[in-house]
């Protein structure tokens, strides 16, 4: 087994850390306190091809292979959750669509745009009734006179509603199938149809600089060829889309947890009690070594997960662990780091309260923990 | 217009703690993380933003180093130059800033290169030494501390830093200009460049290619010597004012002292 990440891989690594570190970290608290959608920060990652990092230079993306862009993933988060998701919504969800489902018209039209970064996307599958159980489905799309007519809402929906967002593609039910399941198809719905409404953003725990808001369709109509595939094709292509999703999502977690870890370390070094750095109290430094432990794990299970992705072979279940384990090792992480920085980490001044915040998301968002557990659960055969 | 850009892999001066061999009196370069040169990066974005500016131009990133040094060559390239040349050669090894010179103003002079960019000074060695024997061994002229350039025809006019403000200096082409740190800022690698780095030119060089003979540079052929390394002194304590009523005065008086006021 070779473990070596090759010459493209560590460049993009690299330069997403110095990105990070230079860039997102000296004003993430800003955006996270303020709530501010990081414009020219979004903007500056979209012309250095942070956008599209995984499609082809055709349609104005850099060609990189899907574990470089969870590396960059993984290093943007390090800087800033609400970047990392802006980025990876943007990417596993807004543009892969297109990418993969797309008719070559679709794709010039749509994914050139979005991989070279001059525009965002967002995916609208959960709705106010309709979260895990995703094909409980109630946006509904009708075919009248060559136009689908749509009816329905969309709930937490990232990326909707930016100056620089260009629409949204949503699942909807477009009929009834002969086991009496909902049909499911994936429409496209530009900004600025008539009937499409998007909401004011929610106020969050977390995940502060990032665009999230609850969209309304009434009697909203978008042309016939504003689909994804055929009717019916909706279901196994948002699985499809959240398998690679929830490996994107663990190097986001992955990141996260880093961060805890950085800010944790550095932390235990500097601060003296008893007369000695806490880092030389061995109860610091077993919570350190578990912090570094998981992150190590975790890391390589999203690692082997993106491989079996690029290898084209089955990942539904490790992408499931990889996303299950690292959210949840990036939430220990961050408990343990505000623990390590005592009262200090309560305060806002320090990041690690930020990340507390931050992490709680990641076991929700893309797939519940639980959901998880219930793909694991389905490939023993349960 | 031929343009190069003289780099230098260095160890990462944003980790690495810098250690001296106390044998060799060298730099370890084994064992510690090695990069561009950051100086370096700021001299290619330059480089770069003029070869845009001026058009029809190429830019070569050159350098002289250990094979592993290709990788900060590969970096130049993600960065946008258009290819690189690594000059390597095991007789290299142990070489001064006179030969460094020499071997790099050999390489130019077979290229045969109108505009050269160095950066003032590595983060490493920092002897300076290298960009004014380039010039020298080519016999052209050299512009130092350039914080903007402009090419006119055939001439390079730069504006130059000094201490309370800057000369605009003109000069024939070819020329050595180097770049005054702090003036351009580091461009970051694009995503397609980093991908699109290995399909551009990296040629190695060896001595033999420049006809230049292994018992003029490198340890054999270096006229510098290091004669003895120490430790930097330890800085005094400093002075603490106590405000008794009277500390904005004796702050004032401080700074007077060091013509600071």
């Amino acid at each position: 087994m070779d473990f070596t990440l090759n010459e493209e891989q560590t460049a993009i690594r690299q330069t997403c850390r110095e990105f990070a570190e230079q860039e997102i970290k000296p004003v993430a608290a800003e955006i996270d306190a303020t709530g501010t959608f990081p414009y020219p920060l979004i903007r500056q990652m979209g012309e250095l091809g942070l956008l599209g990092l995984p499609f082809p230079e055709e349609y104005g993306g850099a060609g990189a292979d899907f574990l470089s862009y969870c590396l960059a993933i993984e290093e943007i988060s390090r800087g800033d959750a609400s970047i990392g998701i802006t980025m990876e919504a943007h990417t596993s969800l807004g543009a892969t669509p297109f990418y993969l489902f797309g008719s070559q018209q679709q794709k010039e039209q749509y994914l050139t745009p979005l991989a070279r970064g001059e525009q965002l996307w967002s995916f609208g599958l959960t709705e106010p009734e309709a979260g895990s159980d995703s094909g409980g489905t109630q946006t509904r799309a009708v075919l009248q006179d060559g136009h689908w007519l749509i009816n329905g809402s969309k709930a937490f929906i990232t990326n909707a509603g930016t100056a620089m967002t260009g629409g949204v593609t949503i699942t909807a039910v477009t009929g009834c199938l002969s086991n009496g399941r909902n049909e499911i198809s994936n429409l496209i719905v530009p900004v600025g149809t008539p009937g499409y409404s998007i909401g004011q953003p929610y106020k969050k725990m977390g995940w502060k600089a990032s665009d999230t808001r609850p969209l309304a369709f009434t009697e909203c109509l978008i042309p016939e060829e504003n689909i994804l595939g055929q009717p019916g094709d909706g279901f196994k292509q948002f699985l499809r889309i959240l398998d690679a999703g929830r490996v994107a999502i663990a190097a986001l977690s992955v990141g996260l947890a880093q961060a805890c870890l950085d800010e944790a370390l550095s932390y235990a070094q500097q601060r003296r009690q008893f007369g000695q750095p806490i880092s030389k109290f061995q109860s610091i430094q077993f919570k350190l070594a578990d912090m570094d432990m998981e992150i190590e794990l975790a890391r390589l299970m999203y690692y082997k997960a993106a491989w079996l992705q690029m290898q084209g072979k089955p990942y539904s279940r490790e992408a499931s662990m990889a996303k299950l384990f690292a959210s949840e090792t990036s939430k220990r992480a961050a408990d343990q780091a505000v623990q390590i920085h005592g009262g200090y980490g309560f305060m806002d001044e320090y990041p690690v309260s930020r990340y507390w915040r931050n992490v709680k998301i990641n076991e929700i968002g893309e797939g519940t923990s639980e959901v998880q557990r219930m793909v694991i659960a389905k490939s023993l055969g349960c | 217009m031929k343009m190069f850009v003289c780099i230098k892999q260095v160890p990462d001066p944003n980790t690495a703690i810098s250690k001296l061999d106390p044998a060799t009196k060298r730099l370890v370069r084994s064992g510690v993380s090695l990069v561009l040169d950051p100086g370096d990066e700021s001299t290619i974005s330059a480089a770069i933003k003029l070869r845009d500016k001026v058009g029809n131009s190429e830019l070569v990133a050159l350098s002289m180093g250990p094979a592993s040094a290709q990788e900060a060559t590969r970096r130049a390239l993600a960065m946008g130059v258009d290819r690189a040349i690594l000059i390597t050669d095991p007789a290299l090894a142990g070489s001064d800033a006179f030969s460094t010179a020499q071997v790099l103003a050999a390489a130019l002079k077979k290229e045969g290169a109108d505009l050269i960019f160095c950066s003032t000074e590595s983060t490493d060695g920092y002897t300076g030494m290298v960009p004014g024997g380039i010039a020298e061994f080519l016999g052209i002229p050299q512009l130092t501390f350039a914080r903007e350039i402009t090419i006119e025809g055939q001439k390079a006019i730069i504006k130059r830093v000094i201490p309370k403000g800057y000369q605009t200096i003109e000069s024939t082409l070819p020329a050595v200009i180097t770049i005054a740190s702090g003036s351009y800022e580091a461009i970051y690698p694009t995503m397609k460049g980093i991908m699109g780095a290995k399909k551009k030119t990296l040629t190695q060089m060896s001595l033999a290619d420049l006809g230049i003979a292994a018992t003029q540079v490198g340890e054999a052929g270096a006229h510098e010597r290091v004669l003895s390394i120490g430790k930097a002194e330890a800085r005094a304590a400093g002075q603490i004012i106590k405000d008794d009523g009277n500390a904005a005065q004796q702050i004032a008086e401080f700074l007077q002292r060091y013509q600071l006021l």
